[in-house]
């Protein structure tokens, strides 16, 4: 029981970093609060659903286009709304809710709903960890968490346009003398982080059905992950994910399965009034900018 | 025994992850002294005038004011004992007229204090401050919009804007900087009616002609550690002045 | 040869600008007319309309006052995506207190908006030292997740919500009732945000650090904004639980904190009246777009992009433009 425990605690919480990764790294480099991640979520696995039902695609190039397809579309999104109105913090809000709110609205108004709107598992197997009994797919999140979050870690800390991310996200305007173009690379930085929701979508989703309603259930555990973590930083997602995570399959295995929404709210509730910056937080809102 | 000092900075650093912009400053200021600090550019001034007003919380260190431990204090107490500063990057509320601007600082509650529990007409004071800077009555300067308002009045303006408070102590960070000679000149005498009124001033300046002529003690920083500190002929004899502004082969 | 827009002040508004507009009636009915418009119109509609657009003219004032509370807010430094959680606060408050405790509207009403406001203020409290987007943040998540929780736990009647509750006594009284506190509400706030309390909290918007170098707290004046906005708010749901006779989940929905939103926006915002005006369009549309069902969400996310994006302004600084201004096209010499 405790094994079990154990394990499928740890699924949950990389769900929530693959959940909140995307949100966190859009915001973490462009200050974008991308509040249309949960539609950006569901439109990525709506696509792969399509390319490989209705177009009848293999799974893998059907994943890689969905994946590929969200990425601009949050690369457009930002050309042609976000960059008009960037700097203004009150419009950059209104108009990623607007834009998320009506992308799902949409697609429920065009009924996305229900059963056969689901992704295949990757390996329909399941396999034992000691007395734990897991499917293969859980495994896969697992690894795929780890993966992205690593990735991550290398392409900002390795790579050229990953430096250039950490440059703008430290300071914008030090980085635009230096040459870096800040629009391109907060661009960049909004398509990431669709192509990372496009991508856990993907992974997470054929556990269940593609379910419009979840585009807001995304949302609210991303923002929940990062406000408990601390807007902005990787290590305060998942130490947060781990948290909230553990705390959802301990509630479900040993309270009751009602309250799992509670955690969350708790946690928050709790952070605000202990530190409210979060885990890794620094978001003082004055000394920052002095 | 002498009297003890107004202000007194002991230890105080400052780390930006890494930057060490303030390490182990010490000082003392008297009341009715006007204290010039100077330094090159990102020597730490301005950051030494945050930790002193609380927008900056220091590494370490300790910061008395009146014998009073203000360290780690937020700006907003800080001010009501009675420090003020200027902002080197001037922003007023520019769709403002220039009168209007004052109103904020006039609704705190340490001009409340100071006048015995009431405001008073926000207005009037307002524009009679503005007249005390230099903003002409006759010419309803006064009433123009901040954005239409040209570098010189913007620094006056938050010049007033710190008189209104009527601190003990006035910290002006590079009031000088982008004015010309004679906005300049026409600004020192009110500074000089303010020392006459006894208020201690710390002035931040790049502009050191005007400064010295003012100045009664003169602390040199570089990076972020005083290297120097004296009336002002003292400091520019020192060696260590001429090497940090002149450059390492002086 | 190049043209541009000039615009200028119409000499009737520059004549009127002093105590010598009392000397002309023209002057007076200039400055008197935008003023009384609100208050004639909401009197005339009140007694002309059907008793169904009534009903819809109740929903206008109700969102009306959701998104003045909005935009308070929004003057404030603080974007709210959760009014929501001010409207059902106010809303279980008070279905609580009839059903429980059998207390009277006159008495729950109040009691909801005062309480209400001082819960919601109580817990976005902490978030207000922190950037404002945890404003956001925290606005839009809390009422979502409160609805799960209520789904969850079943308390205050689960997903059947608490039905049966006491109606005010007459049709007139609740369309009154509404009326006067949108009115108040809008001028009141009008009347506020001009005054000096009003410009230091526009002043945090602006430039948060020359308002605290000012010895002003600037956290307590946010406060104060964020508790009088939310007890608008808790108004606004406290009323409409006496409306429905029903309190429940609904009252958590997406549909109080976007509407709203989408009315400041469209109407303009930082006027107050751009939010009423906001709110009288977009209500009846969407009540004559009832047949849409969900599209109507759809509509109102893509006002707010079109909005924000293309015409940032809003209706009403148009108006207000159109009113105080002539416009003409002066040529340039190239
Ligand atoms: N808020 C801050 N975050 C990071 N570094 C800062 C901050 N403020 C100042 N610094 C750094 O501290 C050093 C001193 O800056 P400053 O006090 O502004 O210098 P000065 O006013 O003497 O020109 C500079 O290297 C500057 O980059
Ligand atoms: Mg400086």
């Amino acid at each position: 029981m405790l094994a079990n425990t154990l394990v499928y605690g740890f699924v949950n919480s990389v769900i929530l970093v693959l959940v909140a990764l995307g949100f966190n790294l859009t915001f973490g480099i462009s200050g974008v609060a991308n509040f249309a991640y949960g539609a950006v979520y569901i439109l990525g696995a709506l696509l792969c659903w399509t390319f490989f039902n209705s177009v009848g695609l293999p799974y893998v190039l059907a994943i890689m286009l969905a994946v590929i397809i969200t990425a601009i579309a949050g690369a457009l999104m930002y050309r042609f709304v976000l960059l008009r109105i960037r700097g203004m913090v009150l419009s950059e809000v209104i108009a990623t809710f607007g834009i998320g709110l009506a992308l799902l609205e949409l697609f429920k108004y065009l009924g996305f709903i229900g059963f056969e709107y689901s992704l295949p598992v990757f390996i329909d197997t399941s396999i034992d960890i000691g007395q734990v009994v897991i499917d293969m797919q859980r495994i896969f999140i697992v690894i795929i968490g780890i993966v992205m979050a690593g990735f991550l870690w290398f392409f900002t800390h390795h790579t050229r346009t990953g430096l250039r991310f950490r440059g703008i996200a430290q300071d914008e305007r030090t980085a635009l003398s230096l040459g870096i173009n800040t629009d391109r690379v907060a661009m960049l930085s909004v398509s990431f982080g669709a192509a990372y929701a496009a991508i856990a979508a993907i992974v997470i989703l054929p556990l269940g059905t593609i379910n419009v309603e979840q585009g807001y259930s995304v949302l609210i555990n991303a923002l929940a992950v990062c406000i408990v973590g601390g807007l902005g930083s990787t290590g305060g997602v998942v130490l947060a994910s781990f948290l909230i995570g553990y705390g959802q399959t301990f509630t479900v295995t040993y309270l009751e399965s009602h309250w799992v929404m509670l955690v969350p709210l708790i946690a928050i509730l709790a952070i605000l009034v202990v530190k409210p910056s979060g885990l890794y937080g620094e978001q003082k809102e004055l000394e920052e900018r002095i | 025994m002498s009297p003890s000092p107004l202000l007194r900075i002991f230890g105080l650093s400052k780390n930006f992850g890494g930057v060490q912009a303030i390490n182990d400053l010490s000082m003392e200021l008297v009341e009715g002294e006007l204290l010039g600090l100077i330094g090159p550019n990102g020597s730490g001034k301005t950051t030494a005038v945050n930790l002193i007003t609380g927008f900056v919380k220091p590494t370490e260190g300790e910061i008395t004011f009146r014998d009073r431990d203000i360290t780690g204090w937020a700006p907003y107490k800080i001010v009501r004992l009675g420090i003020a500063r200027t902002f080197q990057m001037v922003k007023p509320f520019y769709q403002l007229p220039a009168y209007k601007n004052m109103i904020i600082p006039l609704y705190s509650p340490r001009v409340k204090q100071m006048t015995g529990g009431k405001y008073g007409d926000r207005d009037a004071k307002a524009l009679d401050l503005l007249e005390e800077v230099g903003f002409e009555r006759d010419a309803f300067v006064a009433y123009k919009a901040a954005s239409a308002l040209p570098q010189g009045y913007l620094k006056r303006l938050e010049l007033a804007k710190a008189i209104a408070l009527n601190p003990d102590l006035m910290i002006l960070d590079e009031l000088f900087s982008g004015l010309s000679l004679a906005e300049v000149a026409s600004i020192v005498p009110i500074i000089e009616k303010l020392r006459q009124e006894g208020k201690t001033i710390i002035m931040i300046e790049h502009r050191l002609k005007e400064l010295f002529r003012i100045a009664d003690r003169i602390v040199v920083l570089n990076f972020g550690e005083k290297i120097a500190e004296g009336t002002s002929d003292e400091v520019m004899e020192s060696d260590a002045v001429k090497k940090a502004y002149l450059g390492a082969e002086a | 040869m190049k043209r541009r827009r000039e615009r200028i002040d119409r000499g009737i508004k520059a004549r009127s600008g002093d105590l010598f507009a009392l000397c002309s009636w023209r002057e007076m009915l200039y400055l008197s007319t935008p003023r009384l418009l609100p208050i004639i119109g909401l009197l005339v509609l009140s007694f002309a309309l059907s008793v169904y657009w009534q009903r819809v003219l109740l929903s206008v004032s109700v969102f009306a006052l959701l998104a003045i509370s909005w935009d308070i807010l929004a003057q404030t430094g603080m974007i709210s995506l959760g009014q929501a959680l001010f409207f059902g606060t106010g809303a279980y408050l008070a279905g609580i207190m009839n059903h429980y405790w059998g207390w009277p509207p006159v008495v729950t009403i109040p009691l909801a908006t005062f309480f209400g406001g001082l819960l919601c203020t109580g817990f976005l409290v902490p978030v207000l030292r922190l950037r404002g987007i945890y404003f956001s943040m925290v606005t839009l998540i809390i009422p979502l997740m409160l609805v799960r929780i209520i789904e969850a736990t079943r308390i205050f009647g689960g997903t059947e919500g608490i039905s049966g509750l006491a109606p005010l006594p007459s049709r007139w009284m609740e369309l009154y009732l509404v009326i006067a506190a949108l009115l108040a509400t809008l001028f009141g706030f009008r009347r506020l945000m001009s005054s000096d309390f009003g410009l230091v909290l526009k002043g945090i918007n602006d430039n948060d650090r020359s308002v605290m170098n000012a010895g002003i707290n600037i956290y307590w004046f946010k406060t104060q904004s964020l508790f009088i906005a939310s007890s608008v708010g808790a108004f606004a749901g406290a009323f409409m639980t006496h409306i429905y006779l029903f309190v429940g989940m609904p009252v958590f929905a997406l549909d109080y904190s976007i509407l709203p939103i989408a009315a400041a926006v469209v109407g303009g915002i930082g006027t107050f009246a751009g939010s009423v005006l906001g709110a009288f369009i977009l209500v009846p549309l969407s009540e004559i777009l009832r047949g849409l069902g969900g599209l109507r969400i759809v509509f109102y996310g893509v006002f707010l992009v079109l909005f924000t994006v293309a015409i940032p302004e809003g209706i009403f600084h148009y108006i207000q433009r159109k009113y105080h201004q002539v416009e003409r096209w002066v040529e340039v010499e190239k």
